[in-house]
């Protein structure tokens, strides 16, 4: 059961690494991040119902620090979109050495 | 001496609880002068080129520039620094008065020593500011403020006109200062302190006129000259303390026997002394300084570079007699170096046309005389002779600048731009400066030796010290590079007697043309030609009193028997307490010289003397001498001598053009153009800027590449901790 449940999650987490590795749109790579935040719950879920409910604390602190992340994330994408008309990652490269 | 240096003290000193106490005083005064002229001279003047007021009135300025004359004007503090300049230096002569008065009357055997602070105590070496009055201090201290005292009076008058008035009598004030440090320190580098100091005022005042780029690279000459000898001090002052441990004159003179007499170490410390005593003083080789520095104002000249700076090395070498008495060689070495010098510098002398020029030449010959003297072991003579020295030289300079003074202001009223320190565009003086011309005639005579004038007495004592060790003494029987010591004497014997002669020669040469024959000053200056004020004439006559009477603090037994004139030797007894010892150690095993050949000898000096002063007369024609202007340049040897015998050109080219070179082509160009800046500051600069390169390189600022950056770091740490 903990064997499929955590399989499934990497399986959430590995398809939000790539998805953040590959695109290049700032929304889908947030919503990327979103979908490994919800993997990293899901795993959280899956430990507490075997070792106790401490693992659900967690969900409910990184759903909180996640809301909150995703307002401001939201927030700069929309400024930076403002600024450039544009919200693709390979035209916003101001700090290149 | 030594015994009794230690037994003193646990006793009290004679001299303590008199006015001996206030020894320190006599530096402190001239100090408090400079600092009220300094202040002075800071508040009310302009420095540099800028200042509309400094390029005017030079008295010894090969030219003068005159339609700037308008232009100057007396510096605002002058009358104040008329009282303060000369005035501390008569308070500090007569406190210097009252402290001899209580030596005379103590006579103490050992060195009073006044302690003040503990000034190095590093370890062993322990060092105080101590300041150390005896017999040979005191003859320096009346030397340097009374002739010191005259010429700061002289130079009221000749200076006063000066935009820089204030500063010229800060730095005299300060000179004084020094001087009194050196003669009065206890120990080498308290010595070393003043020996210093008064280099660095005689650097200052030789380029008191530094617009004139001539003056200030004359003062820097004499600086960098004398840094050699100063690192030949600096040596011995090592190589004592390396080897006793100590170097205050008591603890010196007490241990000095430990060197081993004779020794080669001894030697070579009395060597490099020399070295320095040879930079200070103006002898072979390092001379070269003392004529340059005549860019000075001529009272400086006859300050500093002849009556007192200049004799700071036969002084140390008194000094330090309890050291040379041990070294045959190094004595040997100081007589032969003088008596070499006294003889070239008189031939140089002999063909100089700028009078300031003679003088410093004869300045270099007599202090080779002095040299002679305190070589050959004769310490008192070497300081008899250092005395009447400062008077009658003292006495020619400032005579020269009351020449110049009138020169100049004739040239200045006509606007001519002639010079005023040739003697080609003089002659003829004597009817318009009649004091003047008496009392440089009575220097001239005193210098060339004809009694009853001071020079004869001195000269006299130094040439018979030498024909009295020639005849048996620790120097006779020693050999100086394989020359038996005897010969060597007899031949410094005759130089010195040669260079008698010459003496005579350029300086009666001199007095003609400078004040005999036609005048060719020009028409219309010979009109504005007048004798020097009162200010300046009253020094003269001072001066000229002790020129002839001067003999009289030495005078030989040979003369007393003829003529019922006084006491003998009495600078010899007064010296007897510091310098006896030594004395007696060079001439041990002296025979006595018969009163019958002293008699001869001095027949022979003074004859010498008279040939030099008639052949002169007789030679030298000053009615057919052309002036400055129309003058060619002379040939052959005469013009070889007349060049100096190209010694500055030749030193040119062997020392100073290869330095310029290394230091332009090497030194600039390779380590510090190509090593310093180019490797060490821009090679660390661009190996920083490569490194600062490369990491910027990794910024690309692609968010994309940082991730996936981010997750291979990632897994390459899973990895690692996974396959550990």
């Amino acid at each position: 059961m903990l064997a499929e449940s955590l399989a499934l999650t990497a399986a959430l987490f590995i398809i939000g690494v790539i998805g953040v590795l590959i695109h290049r749109n700032a929304i889908i790579i947030f919503m990327c991040v979103e979908l490994m935040l919800t993997a990293i719950n899901l795993t959280f879920v899956a430990f507490s119902r075997f070792y106790g409910t401490a693992g659900q604390v967690f969900v409910v602190f990184v759903m909180t620090v996640s809301a909150a992340e995703a307002a401001v994330g939201l927030a700069i994408i929309i400024a930076i979109f403002r600024h450039r008309q544009t919200i693709n990652l390979k035209d916003i490269n101001l700090l290149r050495g | 001496m030594l015994v009794q240096t230690v037994a003193s003290a646990s006793q009290a000193h004679p001299l303590s609880g008199t006015i001996a106490e206030w020894v320190w005083l006599l530096p402190v005064l001239p100090l408090a002068g400079f600092v009220i002229n300094g202040l002075l001279s800071l508040s009310g003047a302009h420095f540099g080129p800028s200042d509309p007021n400094t390029p005017g009135h030079f008295p010894d300025a090969e030219t003068a520039i005159s339609d700037d004359h308008a232009a100057v004007k007396r510096h605002r503090w002058a009358g104040l620094t008329s009282v303060v300049g000369p005035g501390v230096l008569i308070l500090t002569f007569l406190l210097a008065l009252g402290i001899w008065q209580a030596m005379a009357v103590a006579h103490p055997d050992t060195p009073f020593v006044q302690r003040y602070f503990s000034w190095m105590p590093a370890g062993d070496l322990q060092i105080d500011a101590a300041f150390q009055l005896d017999q040979l201090s005191m003859v320096m201290i009346l030397v340097i403020t009374g002739v010191g005292a005259l010429i700061h009076i002289f130079s009221v008058g000749y200076m006063r006109e000066d935009p820089g008035y204030p500063r010229y009598f800060s730095y005299l004030n300060l000179f004084v200062f020094f001087m009194l440090v050196l003669v009065l320190g206890a120990n080498y580098p308290v010595l070393f302190v003043g020996w210093e100091g008064v280099g660095l005022c005689s650097y200052l005042l030789i380029g008191f006129w530094f617009n004139d780029k001539a003056n200030a690279d004359a003062g820097k000459k004499a600086f960098i000259v004398n840094r050699i000898g100063d690192f030949g001090f600096l040596v011995a002052m090592f190589m004592l303390f390396a080897n006793i441990g100590v170097l205050d004159f008591a603890g010196v003179s007490a241990k000095a026997l430990e060197l081993g007499a004779g020794s080669a170490l001894v030697t070579a410390i009395c060597l490099f002394m020399f070295l320095g005593c040879a930079g200070k003083s103006a002898q072979i080789p390092l001379y070269i300084w003392l004529p340059d520095a005549m860019a000075g104002p001529t009272p400086v000249s006859a300050l500093i570079h002849a009556a007192t700076m200049v004799t700071a090395g036969v002084y140390l070498i008194a000094r330090s007699s309890f050291l040379f008495s041990l070294s045959p060689v190094a004595s040997l070495t100081v007589a032969v170096v003088g008596a070499a010098t006294a003889i070239f510098a008189a031939t140089i002398g002999l063909k100089q046309w700028d009078i300031k020029k003679v003088l410093a030449y004869s300045t270099i010959s007599q202090l080779g005389y002095m040299f002679v003297g305190v070589g050959v072991g004769a310490y008192a003579s070497g300081m008899f002779h250092l005395v009447t020295h400062a008077f009658f030289k003292a006495l020619l300079f400032l005579g020269a600048g009351s020449v110049i003074h009138a020169m100049h202001s004739a040239y200045h009223s006509t606007h001519s731009l002639e010079d005023a320190q040739d003697m080609r565009n003089m002659g003829g003086l004597r009817r318009y400066l009649p004091i003047t011309w008496v009392l440089m005639w009575i220097a001239t005579l005193a210098i060339s030796g004809i009694p009853p004038f001071s020079g004869f007495f001195s000269k006299d004592e130094i040439l018979g010290a030498v024909f009295a060790r020639a005849q048996g003494s620790t120097l006779a029987s020693a050999a100086w590079l394989g020359i038996p010591g005897g010969t060597l004497l007899y031949v410094i014997y005759g130089v010195g007697l040669a260079a008698a002669l010459l003496t005579a020669i350029y300086m009666t040469r001199m007095m003609l043309y400078t004040f005999h024959g036609p005048s060719r000053t020009g028409e219309e200056e010979q009109k504005h030609l007048h004798e020097a004020p009162w200010v300046m004439t009253g020094p003269l006559v001072i001066l000229g009193i002790l020129s002839a009477v001067g003999g009289w603090l030495n005078l030989p037994e040979v003369i007393t028997d003829l003529v019922p004139l006084g006491r003998t030797d009495v600078l010899a007894h007064w010296l007897d307490p510091v310098v006896g010892s030594a004395t007696a150690r060079v001439s041990a095993g002296a025979a006595h010289v018969a009163p019958s050949t002293e008699e001869a000898l001095m027949g022979v000096a003074v004859a010498i003397a008279v040939i030099g002063i008639v052949f002169a007369i007789v030679r030298l024609k000053p009615a057919g001498l052309p002036r400055k202007r129309d003058a060619i340049p002379e040939h052959g040897f005469e013009g070889v001598v007349a060049n100096k015998y190209y010694v500055d050109e030749g030193l040119d080219r062997a020392i100073v053009t290869p330095t310029y070179a290394i230091s332009r082509n090497f030194l600039w160009r390779i380590v510090d153009n190509g090593l310093i800046d180019g490797l060490l500051v821009n090679g660390s600069a661009a190996v920083a800027r490569g490194f600062g390169w490369m990491g910027s390189r990794l910024q690309t600022g692609n968010v994309g590449i940082y991730a996936w950056v981010l997750v291979v770091g990632v897994l390459a740490m899973l990895g690692a901790f996974t396959l550990r």
